[in-house]
């Protein structure tokens, strides 16, 4: 204690009028901060150990919790704020790096929140979603840059391998053993009923889930766990990762305690051995060594499957995705720094990289001046949260979009950011059985489509508003858009007007 | 107050065509009167017409019909021209004082044929060399702008109801084969020349009513091809869409009409003719981009032929006609009736269906 002490983040709050001391709370929490004191029947609590994942709170069946910020500060600093004096108390005891996970709760710009999205009328009629057929099916891939007929005049229907969406979002890159098997079972699932794709993350796929290969990208990372021929045929893409929105520069490590079973066996590491990827791959230092890696992927699957490469948005987002266009590669994905981990350095995640708006609007800019937007096509993450960011992502030129925390967060997910200590109560992020559990697939995919099927219905009423049918007419269509609140600059790299111009 | 091409402008309209399938001329005379009865569908701040054939004395050369702010310059792009064309005729188009019809520009028309040398310097088509040079003028010089570019066609167009602009540009003096005509309803600013339709490159030109909501994806996807969108009008885009997948891609009117207004997935999927299946899947798949949604009806208007197309779900009127060998499309039926009283045959395409007629070989 005494220095080293740090007052609680959380108190518990128990109204003992309502507790009946069932112990559900005790039972339901891996921190162990509730405990039944024998000797008078009472429930108490050791609040050092709460992260307010709101798992006591659900399940208590007498609402007789709450989780509440705690009032106790230090003397008020406008510079020296509370969390980063708690960070210096925190590195001065252990000497270590800090470690977060999922995005960035700090306050960095959201530029969705700065666009507004148009709608018709009079001059053109608003199209109701009910009544009229609305489109929202989008085939990721190259586009070849002339048409091709055979001796007798007939086109030839050939194209480089796409992939098909039924509406544009993708679940994005979670790894086994960063996440449970019965999230992976709920997200690989749900893909395959909405007609749209999960991603493997660097993991591995668990041979329980290559039935699902239809509905899966495969990802290859830096430390390329459970890669192999197989698994490359397996599913219907495959994602080379270069970089993470949440940490981009560097690589992951998963500490050995969660390498147990079949998370080893997947990952083909043996048990108990960290699993450690490095922050290149170290076959890729330019890009050149890309676009060999390209190749050998699709020579491996006989250039029957698109490949991605997934990219942190960095400042020089635009120069780069240019030249991976140019490498073979059919889809880039661009994750930005409000992107979601289940680990990374605090600094580097709140520090390091670009808004996704920003990286999108320069990267789709700069393709079409190039003259090659339709080598590929783009995806983008890092962080989507609702029907309306996709609406403004594909407006501003996204293909499609990647959500990850928004999925996590169908799954029961709540945001308390202590994915790193392997203890998810909702049993997402923890390779515990007792918590994974807790997560049953039936109900996790169910909610995943519910997510979905929502989201497709918003999709759709933005889009008949603005008198747009297809999703390919929004795709690009920046004059759909106006920013509000922001510099002639900002404006500039987006690429739209001012409201009200 | 910003000129067109600064902002961007929705219009209603108007449109009206005609064409002889055996080739013979036919007077503008016509063509300006069907605009008559569709009066109310123009607001005076646009007309124009675009006539094939009517230059059978020049038929090698192109007729770039150009606007000029002032005579200086004219002087100043007759120079470049020179340096790039070989001209056989240079002339202001004859026009007629006429109350309803003010402000015009200096308005011109030149028969001219690219220089053999410069084609070679470039290693470009002849076409191409046209389509990049009128692209050029209309982006880059200030106060010049081709408004007609074909061999043996012509656009005239002005600020006015399309009634007083063919009686401006003295219509029933030309005799072409086919003819497209457009009113204009644009819902803000005066108006600019350039602006009202016909929209023409080369020898296609289009009129078109609508607003379509898919234009800026449309304009930034073909924007990457050259084109430039100068006018910031749908007409403009859909003409270059239009080249771009016929000249440039070389598909087939009818498979450029299953882009621009491609079928429904479902309809795709619905298909027992698997050729026709994989064909529009593959189209879809292939130019995305190049879907265009919202209103329109359009006519396409190239050598031999007109196309005339609606969007897919049929949001605006347009109807078409027939009668011995004349065929009449307009955005409604009276302009047909006041063409021919006697058309036969007068049905509304269904949306996303195109009407292709084509004058039989030889005849024009």
């Amino acid at each position: 204690m005494s220095v080293e002490f740090i007052y609680p983040e959380f108190e518990v709050i128990r109204n003992t009028d309502r507790c009946i001391a069932c112990r559900v709370c005790e039972r339901q929490c891996a921190n162990e901060v509730h405990s039944f004191r024998k000797e008078d029947g009472i429930m108490e609590a050791d609040e050092t150990k709460c992260v307010n994942c709101q798992r006591c709170v659900s399940l208590c069946p007498k609402r007789a919790l709450k989780i509440i910020k705690s009032d106790c500060t230090f003397r008020e600093n406008a510079n020296w704020q509370n969390d980063t004096i708690k960070e210096i108390y925190k590195q001065a005891n252990s000497g270590g790096v800090l470690l977060s996970s999922m995005g960035s709760p700090k306050p960095l710009p959201v530029y969705w929140e700065k666009i507004l999205i148009n709608a018709s009328q009079v001059t053109n009629p608003p199209i109701d979603p009910l009544r009229e057929p609305m489109e929202t099916r989008v085939f990721l891939g190259k586009k070849p840059k002339k048409i091709q007929r055979d001796e007798n005049g007939k086109l030839k229907y050939e194209l480089p391998p796409q992939i098909e969406l039924s509406m544009p979002i993708m679940f994005s890159a979670m790894s086994y053993g960063s996440i449970s098997y019965n999230a992976h079972a709920s997200l690989a699932r749900a893909a395959n009923k909405l007609g749209i794709f999960y991603n493997t993350g660097e993991g591995g796929l668990h041979e329980d889930f290559y039935c699902y290969g239809d509905n899966t990208i495969v990802q290859v990372a830096s430390g390329r766990f459970g890669v192999y021929e197989e698994y490359l045929r397996a599913g219907a893409a495959i994602e080379i990762k270069m970089g993470q929105g949440a940490k981009p520069g560097i690589g992951g490590h998963l500490p050995g305690a969660k390498i147990v079973g079949d998370v080893s066996r997947t990952r083909m590491i043996p048990q108990g051995s960290d699993a450690i990827s490095p922050a290149p791959h170290h076959d890729i230092y330019s890009i050149e060594d890309l676009c060999q890696l390209v190749s050998s992927l699709k020579e491996a699957t006989e250039y029957k499957k698109p490949v991605i490469v997934k990219i942190a948005a960095v400042h020089n987002i635009a120069a780069i995705a240019s030249g991976i266009a140019r490498s073979g590669a059919d889809i880039i994905a661009i994750d930005g720094f409000r992107g979601g981990t289940g680990a990374a350095p605090t600094r580097i995640r709140d520090n390091v990289g670009i808004p996704v708006e920003l990286a999108l609007a320069a990267v789709d800019s700069r393709l079409r001046e190039e003259g090659i937007r339709n080598y590929v096509s783009l995806v983008v993450g890092g962080s989507i949260r609702s029907a309306s960011d996709v609406v403004k992502a594909i407006a501003l030129g996204a293909d499609a979009c990647y959500i990850a925390t928004a999925a996590l967060l169908a799954l029961g997910c709540h945001l308390c950011r202590t994915c790193q200590s392997g203890k998810c109560n909702w049993g997402i992020a923890t390779q515990r059985p007792e918590l994974v559990e807790r997560l049953a697939p039936d109900t996790g995919s169910k909610r995943l489509i519910n997510l979905m099927n929502a989201w497709r219905h918003e999709i759709k009423e933005l889009m008949g508003g603005m008198g747009i049918n297809s999703i390919e007419s929004l795709c690009g269509n920046r004059l759909m858009l106006r920013g509000i609140g922001m510099t002639d600059k900002e404006l500039e790299i987006l690429g739209i007007s001012h409201a009200g111009a | 107050m910003k000129m067109e091409g600064q902002v961007r402008i929705p219009s209603g309209c108007a449109i009206a065509a005609i064409i002889s399938h055996d080739g013979n001329r036919m007077s503008g005379e016509i063509i300006t009167n069907a605009m008559k009865p569709m009066h109310d569908r123009s607001n005076g701040l646009g007309g124009g017409f675009a006539g094939y054939g009517i230059y059978p004395e020049h038929k090698d050369f192109y007729a770039l019909h150009m606007f000029f702010d002032d005579r200086a310059t004219r002087k100043t792009c007759e120079v470049f021209l020179k340096e790039r064309f070989e001209i056989v005729k240079s002339e202001r188009i004859p026009t007629r004082k006429i109350p309803a019809i003010t402000d015009e520009p200096v308005i011109w028309r030149y028969f001219a044929a690219p220089l053999k040398s410069v084609l070679a310097n470039l290693q470009l088509a002849e076409k191409e060399f046209v389509a990049r040079t009128v692209m050029k003028i209309n982006a880059e010089m200030k106060g010049a702008y081709v408004f007609s570019s074909g061999k043996n066609m012509g656009t005239f167009k002005a600020v006015g109801f399309p009634e007083d602009v063919g009686m401006f540009y003295k219509l029933e003096e030309y005799e072409g084969y086919s003819w497209t005509a457009h009113g204009r309803y644009p819902t803000n600013t005066p108006g600019w020349w350039g602006g009202a339709h016909p929209f023409t490159l080369l020898d296609w030109s289009i009129v078109h009513n609508g607003e379509i909501s898919s234009y800026d994806a449309n304009r930034r996807f073909i924007e990457m091809f050259g084109y430039k969108c100068t006018l910031q009008t749908d007409t403009e885009v859909i003409t270059y869409i239009m080249d771009y997948l016929i000249r440039v891609q070389g598909l087939t009117l009818s498979e450029a009409a299953s882009v621009i207004a491609a079928p429904f997935w479902n309809t795709i999927e619905g298909k027992t003719d698997l050729e026709d299946k994989h064909k529009h899947t593959y189209l879809r798949t292939m130019f995305p981009s190049l879907l265009i949604t919202g209103p329109f009806s359009i006519v396409l208007g190239f050598n031999g032929g007109l196309m005339a197309l609606n969007d897919r779900l049929k949001l605006r009127s347009m109807v078409v006609g027939e009668k011995d060998d004349r065929i009449f499309i307009a955005s409604e039926e009276a302009a047909i009736r006041t063409m021919e009283p006697n058309a036969e045959n007068i049905w509304a395409p269904a949306g996303g269906e195109p009407v292709i007629i084509k004058v039989k070989d030889g005849a024009f």
